[in-house]
């Protein structure tokens, strides 16, 4: 292990992580909404909103996914030793990472169970860019409608079809992220 | 000031971790009880617990912190919850509901509309709409699966066969965005209008029953009724002896051993602000 990975951790773990979950969960809360989640320096690929993710809602109970794209000894050793959430296969993930053509298709992810749709698959994609622009989002959280530059439609389509199973996403693009939740109607 | 001997909001990061993940779940998938590992905390089960478990994981040092019991923020409940986080997490409080950035609630809504920023943390002793028709938690889940809601019905409907109306006044299930039926806590169903559409995030906890789950801003909360028979969000006739408000929710306060009553208004604060702007 590198030395580097010991360090890009949150500097007040309790307060930073309070305040990254208030922004993640705004987001969640809010889908399409962009907030900065900012505190965590984690080794490239991973962007900082991604990094503080990890950080806010990942531990040894979480077991995590990377995408090739971001399946490298840097980011492996930055997630142990910050969480220790063990890496597994897709479909045992509750939480993948990675960049879109990496973590496609999707549907290898757990969706959850008719009676727990709660076991379900959270998504952090990297992005390279985040804009409040392109598809068209409605649904619980929006009170009119979103736009946000998904990196497709079809795929938002199928998951929020599945409701109440499905999986959730986050977009994150160097310390700015959105969510798009399983209930978010893309077009 | 906080108290540097606890963690900061009092749970251990893991445990808040936890909360979190469930709340996020709950918000991902309106109406639905995310099961979640309810800890010990230091007070009983029934006063809070599960309400103090999600405003624990949800405090940022920068938040300004209401409770209220019942819609009084002088109540012991409020009281010992609000200095319970003073002293672990060293935010500051508030009894207006404007100024406050996350409310926790025993049993009410505020009167004055929430804002987006705003949470509303509800404290729920008992999260399963259908308990009370159903003990069994391995078939309300199953109800909740296949969405089979009859059985709730019908015992609205009997309701109507026996009161001529639909008694229920409190707990008033609604159904939230056309999908699970949903226990809004004790509030009075005069409170089950301000549900739907609102712009704060609503957050349920129930400690004892390990459950949390959650209304994202502007989501539907429909009100279960019959089209003969639509559901009414009722009060007390009258109006405040304090302040004079007559679209606020009332108690009924006994004042003396003969008899006398008056009708006060539940959300102090609502009351309090209206009386100072009186001449």
């Amino acid at each position: 292990m590198d030395t580097q990975s010991l360090t890009g951790g949150f500097a007040d773990a309790p307060v930073a992580a309070a305040h990254a979950f208030r922004a993640a969960m705004e987001a969640m809360a809010r889908p399409g909404t962009i907030v900065t989640l900012a505190g965590a320096a984690p080794p490239a690929p991973l962007s900082v909103a991604a990094g503080a993710l990890i950080l806010t809602l990942c531990d040894p109970e979480t077991p995590v996914w990377l995408a090739p794209s971001h399946d490298v000894a840097a980011v492996r050793d930055w997630i142990a030793f910050h969480t220790g959430a063990p890496l597994v296969a897709p479909a045992q993930a509750m939480f993948a990472i990675g960049d879109w053509t990496g973590l496609s298709p999707v549907t290898r992810f757990a969706i959850g169970t008719p009676e727990y749709p709660d076991r379900s698959a959270t998504l952090i994609v990297d992005m390279p860019t985040l804009e409040p622009v392109g598809a068209r989002l409605t649904g619980p959280g929006i009170r009119d409608a979103a736009a946000l530059s998904l990196p497709e439609v079809q795929a938002f389509r199928d998951n929020a079809a599945l409701f109440p199973l499905g999986l959730d996403f986050y977009f994150t693009c160097g310390d700015r992220a959105a969510a798009v939740p399983r209930t978010t109607r893309v077009s | 000031m906080n108290d540097q001997h606890y963690n900061f909001a009092y749970l251990d990061e893991q445990t808040k971790r936890m909360i979190r993940r469930a709340i996020l779940k709950g918000l991902a998938i309106p109406g639905y009880q995310v099961p979640f590992a309810s800890r010990e905390m230091p007070m009983p089960y029934g006063w809070g617990t599960g309400g103090v478990q999600v405003t624990a994981a949800c405090l940022t040092p920068d938040d300004r912190l209401k409770v209220i019991d019942q819609g009084a923020d002088d109540t012991t409940n409020a009281v010992s919850i609000r200095k319970f986080f003073q002293r672990t997490a060293g935010v500051a409080v508030t009894t207006a509901t404007p100024e406050a950035s996350v409310i926790q609630t025993r049993h009410r809504i505020p009167e004055v509309a929430l804002t987006e920023g705003q949470i509303l943390v509800y404290q729920v002793p008992i999260p399963e709409p259908l308990r009370f028709l159903e003990p069994r938690e391995t078939e309300t889940r199953r109800m909740h699966a296949l969405e089979d809601y009859g059985l709730m019905h019908v015992k609205l409907y009997e309701d109507i066969a026996r009161h001529g109306a639909i008694a229920t006044s409190y707990a008033y299930p609604v159904k939230v965005e056309g999908r699970y039926v949903m226990d809004p806590s004790p509030i009075p169903k005069f409170d089950n209008p301000k549900l739907a559409g609102c712009a704060a995030i609503q957050l349920f906890g129930a400690g004892r029953e390990q459950r949390i789950y959650a209304l994202p801003p502007y989501t539907k909360a429909v009100s279960l009724d019959f089209d003969d028979f639509p559901f009414e969000p009722t009060k007390a006739a009258g109006a405040c002896a304090i302040c004079g408000s007559d679209t606020s929710y009332l108690d009924e306060v006994i004042v003396d051993d003969a008899g006398g009553r008056m009708f006060v208004c539940s959300d102090t604060d609502y009351c309090a602000s209206r009386a100072e702007g009186q001449p």
